[in-house]
Formats: C-alpha cells, sequence, structure tokens
C-alpha cells in the first residue's frame, strides 16, 4: 500500500487517489499548428522510466485536487508531493 | 538431441534418470554473430528458434540478463486465445493457435496445450450485442466462436452465480472453444532446447546495457560480459523495452506497467473452462494441480517491481468472488507479478526501426503469452528478409503518428486505466 502525501490533507492511503501517469508531459501551446510530430509525443510517447518518476496523482475520494508526485518506479518510495502548479526541476 | 518419447523414457529408467543429456547448454558469449537477440523470454526464443528452422541462420545468440524463463513467459496465466475482433489481432493470433496445436510435436517437448475453450461473460443486452458482432467478426476471419445463452452458461459452468439478487447478473457469454491453456516455462523449455540443438547459443546472466550504431546502422551491442559484434539485433525483453530503448535514444508509445495474478490451495476439479468477468477485469481457469489461477487488473501505475500490491489483488479478488461466491472460502497459495510493456492502443509492435539491422517486438500488454508462436514466426522472417511478413504488417511502430491504432478495446491511448 502506497501512503501519499496529499500537500492539502496529508497522508492518506493509496486508495483515495488516481493516476493520471507521466507529469512532465506538455501539450503543445493551445492556438498554434500543431505539427504530427508534436501531437505523436504529446499523446502517444513517454520515457516510463526505472526510477524516478514525476507523476500525476488525483485525490479523487479526498480533496479532488491534482496533485504531482515524484516516485522510484522500481523501489516505490516517494520522494516529494507538490501541488499541481509547483515547478519542479526533474 | 536426444528425442523424448516412451522408449527413451523407459531406457533412461535403467540408468536411473541420470544420463539424460541437458535441454540445452549454457554458453558463453562468442565475440561474434550474425544475428542477436536480447531476451530469453518465450518471444526471443521462439524467434531464435523460427530463424534457425525456417530461415537456416543458426549463427544467432539469445542474451538474457537472468535466466530462462525468469521473466513473464514464466509469470503468466497462460491463457491462449484468438478471440480477437479487428483483422490485424485475429489474424495474427489465429495463426498462433494454428502453431500451438502442433507445438508439442514440432518441440518433441509436451507443453500440454489444453484447448479447454474460454468463455467471456456478458451482464447485459448490450454486452450481448456486442459479442455478437465480435462473434460474427470473428467467424468472418475463420475463428470459431459461439454465442452462449444464460442456461448454456449454467450448464457449462454451473458454479458461477446465477442467483437473482446479483449485481451482474448472467446474461450469457460468447465462448471460443479451441482457446484454452498450456504449461508455460515447458513453451520456454522446449523453444529453448529446439534452437539450442540447430546451433543456437543461449547466453543467461548476461545483461546488455549498450549499443554499438554507427552511420545508423548496428554494429553490436555492449554487455555485462563484454562487447558482442552483431550484424543485426532484435528486442525481445518485453517489460524492460522503455529501459532498453532509453539506450537508443528512442521514445516508445509505450509503458511499463505491473500485472499481479494468484493462485488458491488445490481442490477438486470444479471448473472445465476458463472464464472471464464482463463488468470487470477478472479472470480464472483451474491448473492441472487444481488450483484456482486468478488475475485481473493492472497496479495501475508505472512499476518495474516486479511484485505487487494489496489493494489491487483486493479488487480483483472482490469481483473474482462476485463471479464464484465458494473462492471467499479458498486460501491463497501464491501472489506475484510481472512487468509488462503496455502500448498505448493495447496491440503489439513486431517492425523494423529507423537503425539499419535493429528490430523491435514490444506492446504486449496482458496477452503475450498465446502470441509467442506468431511472434517468433513473424519477428524471425522480418529481421531474416528484413522486412515485415503481412500477419504483423499492421503491429507498425509509426501507426501511433500516422493514426492507423488498432483499439481492440475501444481503450484509447492509457490501456492501463480500465
Ligand atoms: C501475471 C501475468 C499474467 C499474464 N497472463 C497472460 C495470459 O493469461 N495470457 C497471455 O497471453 N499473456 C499473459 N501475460 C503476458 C505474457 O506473459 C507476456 O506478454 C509475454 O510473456 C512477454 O513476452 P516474453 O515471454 O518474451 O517476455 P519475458 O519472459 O519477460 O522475456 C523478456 C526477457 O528479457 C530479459 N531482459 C530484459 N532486459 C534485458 C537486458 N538488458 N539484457 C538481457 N536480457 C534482458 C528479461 O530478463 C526477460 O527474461 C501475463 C503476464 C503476467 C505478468
Ligand atoms: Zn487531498
Amino acid at each position: 500500500m502506497l501512503y501519499i502525501k496529499c500537500p492539502y490533507c496529508g497522508y492518506r492511503s493509496q486508495n483515495e487517489f488516481a493516476y493520471g501517469g507521466d507529469a512532465t508531459v506538455k501539450r503543445p501551446e493551445l492556438n498554434k499548428e500543431v505539427t504530427d510530430k508534436e501531437w505523436d509525443n504529446f499523446v502517444y510517447l513517454r520515457k516510463s522510466p526505472r526510477g524516478k518518476h514525476l507523476e500525476l496523482w488525483h485525490h479523487v475520494s479526498g480533496c479532488r485536487q491534482w496533485i504531482k508526485v515524484l516516485r522510484d518506479t522500481n523501489t516505490h518510495e516517494i520522494f516529494n508531493t507538490y501541488k499541481s502548479e509547483d515547478k519542479v526541476e526533474t | 538431441m536426444q528425442k523424448y518419447s516412451v522408449l527413451s523414457l523407459i531406457k533412461n529408467a535403467f540408468s536411473s534418470h541420470k544420463d539424460w543429456e541437458v535441454a540445452w547448454k549454457d554458453q558463453d558469449p562468442k565475440k561474434e554473430y550474425d544475428v542477436v537477440i536480447i531476451g530469453g523470454g518465450g518471444h526471443g526464443l521462439a524467434t531464435a528458434y523460427y530463424l534457425a528452422k525456417e530461415h537456416k541462420i543458426t549463427n544467432i545468440a539469445v542474451i538474457e540478463k537472468g535466466w530462462i524463463g525468469g521473466g513473464n513467459i514464466g509469470r503468466n496465466t497462460t491463457i491462449i486465445r484468438s478471440n480477437y475482433m479487428h483483422d490485424e489481432n485475429a489474424l495474427f493470433y489465429e495463426k498462433g493457435m494454428e502453431l500451438w496445436r502442433s507445438m508439442s510435436q514440432d518441440l518433441n517437448f509436451n507443453i500440454m496445450f489444453s484447448p479447454r475453450g474460454i468463455i467471456n461473460l456478458a451482464h447485459s443486452d448490450a454486452q450481448m450485442n456486442a459479442y455478437a458482432r465480435r462473434g460474427n467478426s470473428m467467424k468472418l476471419n475463420g475463428i470459431d466462436a459461439v454465442l452462449l445463452n444464460r442456461e448454456e452458461v449454467k450448464n457449462k459452468v454451473p458454479i458461477l452465480d446465477f442467483s437473482d439478487n446479483v449485481r451482474f447478473p448472467i446474461f450469457g457469454g460468447l465462448m471460443q472453444p479451441s482457446a484454452g491453456t498450456a504449461r508455460h516455462d515447458a513453451v520456454a523449455w522446449g523453444y529453448a532446447r529446439q534452437a539450442d540443438s540447430m546451433g543456437v547459443d543461449i547466453v543467461q546472466h548476461c545483461e546488455v546495457t549498450g549499443f554499438d550504431i554507427s552511420n545508423g546502422k548496428i554494429k553490436g551491442i555492449k554487455t555485462s560480459r563484454g562487447d558482442i559484434k552483431a550484424k543485426k539485433v532484435g528486442l525481445c525483453v518485453a517489460g524492460s523495452t522503455s529501459i532498453l530503448a532509453d539506450m537508443l535514444n528512442m521514445t516508445l508509445p509505450i509503458e511499463t506497467h505491473l500485472l499481479q495474478a494468484c493462485v488458491s490451495e488445490p481442490i477438486k476439479p470444479l471448473l472445465d473452462h476458463v472464464v472471464t468477468f464482463g463488468a470487470g477485469h477478472f479472470y480464472c481457469s483451474q491448473s492441472d494441480k487444481g488450483e484456482m489461477v486468478m488475475g485481473g487488473d493492472l497496479d495501475g501505475y508505472n512499476s518495474y517491481a516486479q511484485r505487487g500490491n494489496l489493494p489491487t489483488l483486493q479488487h480483483v479478488l472482490t469481483e473474482g468472488i462476485a463471479m464464484f461466491p465458494f473462492l471467499s472460502k479458498l486460501k491463497m497459495l501464491r501472489t506475484w507479478g510481472g512487468i509488462m510493456d503496455m502500448s498505448m492502443d493495447g496491440s503489439p509492435i513486431i517492425d523494423k526501426t529507423h537503425i539499419q539491422g535493429l528490430y523491435l517486438n514490444c506492446g504486449w500488454c496482458y496477452g503475450g503469452f498465446k502470441a509467442t508462436p506468431a511472434s517468433g514466426f513473424t519477428f524471425a522472417h522480418t529481421i531474416a528478409q528484413d522486412k515485415v511478413h503481412e500477419l504483423n504488417a499492421g503491429f507498425r511502430l509509426d501507426r501511433f503518428s500516422t493514426g492507423h491504432l488498432i483499439d481492440e478495446k475501444g481503450l484509447g491511448t492509457k490501456t492501463w486505466i480500465s
């Protein structure tokens, strides 16, 4: 069982959260021509690293905020959690 | 190679079974090969076997970081089927069914193929309609499909919960009678033994750590046991694909996720078929030893851990108990997990890459065991001929950017959300 520290609610069980995937993926800017390559990168291509992974989680059965979690995909250690608007160096 | 038969069994009984030849040799890597296959799972071994058998290429090494059978080939729940709707998948997996049926003879190794049939349960009229459509598509592709009503399901699997007050009543189901199960490690061992006998080097405990590429062409690989030159290299590393892709500066339409399975204590024969829940993700069959073999959803977040987490197991078994209430009385014997190469449309990739001489086999998601023979067959062709076989022509790497997805389940780009 993962214990995830929601920046708003504190430590909560994994059961209260839904996973949202890689948080480093950026949607191509709005109102600009998007190339097929950019769209491919955004929609389909993922680094899927073994090790540190910055990811989105949704505290769906809690405060319903989206948060960022820096987690190790091999050991499941959670290094830190952030509000969704926080800039995180990876 | 020593042939396995009743006679050889009797003969070896006289020497107390001490004189059997080793099934395959534990080779040290040579300096150079025509083809190097990375990954000694089912797909890598089958590919080496077909390269030697069909294409007469025998200067091959299969490079495995652990031991043969230690990856997903030895961790799956052994379901074999071809009940797909889209042509690309249906024809590919049906070729697989043909190869499964003759595999024990072809490999001279009893892989215990058991075509006991699979039943997908339906829990609403809409689902019955969807199954009728899928069944018809299957029949058009020459695959056996039978739509069962509630009574017919009850006759085949009386142990299911048919009471009136269940949350997801059983309306019927779609059955593929020729589907079934096989002994998974035997598949790895059988391919390894035949490939070895044709001259393939099976190199265990040798981890690939890098690639040698110049002018857009593959030259060889770097491993924990030294550099190896190769004219062609094929990747068959399943859940580790993204790690090797990173060494190649490639980003793939794949994420690695964890899938768990479990078996109960053994009980007397009770379940004759493979049965899947239609209102969630749970499936069950009974092993020859009598254990109930069960599995379902992914853990749900990127993972390379090769071991699972309890919330998912609890969720999956809740579905199981809804289907088969008696399961709640059984003790759990073992649980385990494997890391899965989840592609973005749920279908696999068997293709060439932008690097000349480098070939990619990945994206097997929940279902790569049943694909083992067809994957080896088509990947060997792709490597030997440097062009795709018609059966894997749809499993292109660039289908995501061109929009030719094979979205079998309608799950879109997040096959790990279900
Ligand atoms: C719990 C579970 C249940 C499943 N149930 C089913 C099922 O019922 N039906 C079905 O069809 N499929 C099922 N699958 C999926 C199926 O097992 C896989 O899709 C399939 O086995 C993957 O192909 P493989 O056998 O070649 O993989 P693996 O056996 O995983 O082979 C890949 C090999 O590559 C090696 N490797 C990785 N990195 C390196 C490196 N750097 N250098 C050298 N070697 C390396 C690994 O050690 C491994 O041995 C299941 C999987 C799991 C985990
Ligand atoms: Zn919260």
